[in-house]
């Protein structure tokens, strides 16, 4: 199924959790947060949500700025 | 002299609050960071770059939480919403961290603050536990209303944003000062150090910046300038400055001169 993600169409498998999509961004252990269609998902919520088609992932960390 | 700086509940030795944008790279800010001895550094929060320079360090990696206390912007936000999503993303990347530099920009040349989305954002935020930081335009109502919001801190601009023009207008500054109950300090438009100081000859609490430094041709050099001018303009403040006067005033006793 198709999610977007930053933006930009991605392929993810059915029923891929929030972990696995960080684990297949290689974002584990990084300090990042994630929005789900508009929504924070907590970290600890990462194994249980599931994504659909059509999803909208935002993954954000901090960069240089004043 | 202990001169201490509380700002929600913490304590600092340093009034000085950098930016870490515009460097070179990491290892530059990072030199930098330490050279103005600030220990709250602001950071922005973008979108992460997807299989690009995965090896790249990450900013809390150069500047780590448990050293630093990292104050994340909202910097291109442009309405409340916007503000409101990146401080709650940034809560989320720290782990819970809660103190957030707030900023509504209302005009993409000037960089001006849109008053009317801060204070709507400043609501909902400490409404939302957030400790906010508020960077705002230098109207004293406006400070005013900012702080009994909430906001932990107002921090009126000197100039806009990377202009390095200094204190536009000392008097509403003044204003400010003498009204707030909590803690002002001068974000944005210090050029060098001697900007620095007059903000803190006025009676900030503190200054932030980013450019002034970033932008400098030695950076390293110039935090270490904009740390004195700091100190500086803050001893000066404390020592209370010796009146104006139109005249000259003798240092030289006149009694006892011979001839």
């Amino acid at each position: 199924m198709q999610i977007m993600m930053n933006g930009e169409a991605m392929e993810v498998d059915d029923n891929f959790s929030i972990n696995q999509l960080v684990e297949k961004l290689e974002l584990m252990n990084k300090r990042i947060a994630i929005e789900l269609n508009c929504e924070i998902v907590p970290r600890s919520q990462f194994h249980a949500v599931r994504l659909k088609a059509g999803d909208c992932v935002e993954v954000v960390q901090a960069i240089g700025g004043g | 002299m202990s001169d201490t700086f509380t700002l929600d509940g913490k304590v600092y030795q340093s009034r000085l609050l950098v930016g870490t944008g515009k460097y070179r790279d990491m290892a530059e800010t990072q030199q930098a960071v330490a050279a103005s001895g600030a220990e709250i550094v602001t950071v922005a929060v973008r979108r992460s770059n997807i299989g690009q320079n995965p090896d790249e360090p990450n900013i809390l990696e150069v500047l780590p939480p448990d050293k630093y206390t990292i104050l994340p912007n909202t910097a291109f936000c442009y309405t409340a919403d916007e503000a409101v999503r990146t401080c709650r993303l940034a809560r989320e990347m720290l782990d819970g961290h809660d103190l957030v530099k707030l900023e509504v920009l209302g005009d993409k040349k000037t960089l001006f603050p849109d008053v009317l989305e801060t204070l709507k954002a400043a609501e909902i935020l400490v409404k939302d536990g957030f400790k906010v930081m508020v960077y705002t335009s230098d109207d004293p109502l406006v400070a005013k209303q900012l702080e009994e919001i909430g906001c932990v801190a107002v921090m009126p601009l000197a100039a806009p944003i990377g202009s390095g023009l200094g204190i536009r207008n000392p008097y509403n500054i003044r204003m400010i000062i003498e009204n707030a109950q909590v803690p002002i300090i001068v974000d944005a438009g210090v050029g060098t150090a001697s900007d620095a100081a007059i903000a803190m000859e006025l009676g900030c609490d503190g200054v932030l910046m980013n450019t002034a430094i970033a932008e400098a041709k030695n950076p390293v050099l110039m935090a270490s300038a904009m740390k004195k001018g700091i100190e500086a303009g803050r001893e000066a403040y404390l020592a209370g400055r010796m009146p104006k006067r139109l005249y000259a005033s003798a240092s030289s006793p006149i009694d006892g001169t011979f001839f």
